[in-house]
């Protein structure tokens, strides 16, 4: 109910969403569409349908040249090398310090060419970030403005696109991209998502955005595809147990710590952030994140205390209610030997302890 | 659609006042800026209310909002209903998901609310704001 003070940045399909009637809010200084018909009815849609998220907000950052290889490697803490030519590979950005300065997904899109998409809230960041460290010749593009980005989710998503590619999207893997077309217009379509379902994100040219958008919703209709906001994305993301930045990971924490040990590789060659790494991994880690359930009633939510036998020892990084499994679920920071499933925990809502679980995770795993 | 017969409060609780008895509830403007409702906090049967401080919260699947008291007075019942089925907060937000009914202790203070149509503007003119 508030009113935007500063200028909001908007997407190429900002004046749609307002013309579709879109609940909008200001996310991290853009203008973005929070809900269309209800987060739970959106939620549902994605997981037994198809739900189309505009997420032209995200940044994109192009690295080029025979250096190419060399810069994206060394400021990443997965191997770049594992990578083939049209794959997409999940990693980190790190200060030297072993904190986050963004989790970002590289793709490989040839020897000499690797395409970043990165937070749209860190974008101007993570650019400077790697610019400043291109000791290298490599070519480093802010190319956010020359991209939007759908993002199209769910069991009949695959179903939805593929009336408007002639690619044959059964053949893209997991985590595979490949550059063709969407309605006649050039497109990267990534079977990538932020979900925990099957799906695909595309980036297409600003000026397609708007009629590519309508084309999706339409050849997804016989499906039920619904247009989502950035409300269930964050539902469906917390299930899947997928890190959001300034909540599950910021500066002040690492991998490790994230539980995302998986995407820092160290037996490559060296990256920012690894001595750091190197370190914590001898010394061992203080706290970790992990899952919970709330028994009691109430919702543990983003920053509230959580108590381990009446003291205090962590924090709420993403908490709410889970749409599929009908419970209030959430991440939290623990003390690393309690960080495990099974112990019982309170979180402090509104001064009043409220009885938890940790619980494994991810919450929800669709059936393949 | 805001009933001529309530009183509303700029923070969108309305009061409907049946004897000594003032029964409040959130309004539908409020309902709709919230999506949807999965969690009620209320005050106990018993609690002494103050005119403008926090009567409890309401939780949609996105965000905390603090109810505020719009009538001074003490709790006599609270709607049960709501513990189990928080949706009907977003059904019907001006019948039966009313959240609770307070003793008036200063039955002056209604006079000082918003009437429907005062209400209304001010509603409206949050919405066209946005």
């Amino acid at each position: 109910m508030t009113q935007p003070t500063a200028a909001l940045k908007a997407t190429p399909l900002n004046a749609l969403h307002h013309r579709m009637g879109a609940k909008m809010v200001d996310f991290g200084g853009w203008d973005m569409p929070v809900q269309y018909s209800g987060i739970l009815d959106e939620h549902q849609a994605v997981r037994k349908n198809a739900g189309l998220f505009d997420v032209s907000h995200m940044g994109e950052i192009e690295i080029s040249g025979p250096d190419a290889f060399a810069l994206t490697d060394s400021v990443t803490t997965n191997a770049v090398a594992n990578l083939k030519t049209g794959q997409a590979q999940y990693s980190g950005l790190l200060y030297e310090h072993g904190g986050f300065v963004d989790d970002i997904l590289v793709h490989k899109v040839g020897d000499d060419h690797y395409f970043l998409c990165v937070n749209a809230s860190n974008q101007d960041k993570d650019y400077e970030h790697i610019a400043a460290q291109n000791r290298h010749s490599a070519k480093v593009e802010f190319a956010s403005p020359r991209y939007a980005q759908l993002a199209i989710q769910g069991p009949k998503a695959l179903a939805t696109l593929q009336k408007l590619t002639r690619t044959d999207l059964a053949s893209i893997g997991y985590y595979h991209f490949v550059d063709d077309a969407v309605s006649g217009a050039t497109a990267r379509i990534a079977r990538t998502g932020y979900t925990g379902e099957d799906g695909f994100e595309i980036y297409i040219a600003p000026e397609q955005a708007e009629r590519i958008w309508n084309e999706i919703l339409d050849a997804g209709r016989e499906f039920g595809i619904k247009p989502c906001g950035l409300g269930a994305r964050n539902t469906l993301r917390l299930e899947a147990k997928m890190a959001l930045y300034g909540h599950e990971i910021h500066a002040s924490t690492t991998p490790y710590e994230a539980d995302l040990g998986w995407i820092v590789k160290m037996n490559k060659g060296d990256f920012t952030g690894k001595a750091a790494l190197a370190k914590q991994k001898e010394r061992g880690i203080a706290r970790k994140l992990v899952g919970f359930e709330m028994t009691g009633r109430g919702i543990g939510r983003d920053g509230y205390e959580v108590y381990l036998g009446g003291e205090a020892a962590g924090w709420v990084t993403s908490g709410g209610p889970s749409p599929t499994l009908n419970k209030n679920i959430g991440l939290c920071y623990l003390p690393v030997s309690r960080a495990k499933p099974g112990e019982r925990i309170e979180i402090m809502i509104r001064n009043q302890p409220v009885e938890a679980f940790t619980a494994p995770t991810p919450f929800y795993k669709r059936a393949k | 659609m805001y009933p001529t017969n309530f009183r509303y409060t700029k923070e969108h609780e309305w009061v409907r006042v049946e004897g000594d008895i003032g029964v409040v509830g959130i309004t539908d403007h409020a309902q709709k800026e919230l999506g949807d409702i999965v969690y009620v906090d209320l005050p106990k049967v018993g609690a002494r209310l103050e005119q403008g401080k926090t009567l409890g919260s309401v939780e949609s699947v996105k965000a905390v909002s603090d109810i505020y008291v719009p009538v001074s007075g003490e709790v006599v019942e609270i709607n049960e209903m709501l513990s189990t089925t928080p949706e009907k907060l977003n059904e019907d937000p001006h019948g039966t998901a009313w959240l609770v009914k307070i003793k008036l202790s200063a039955p002056e203070e209604v006079s000082r609310l918003l009437s429907a149509e005062d209400y209304q503007k001010y509603a409206g003119a949050e919405e066209s704001g946005h």
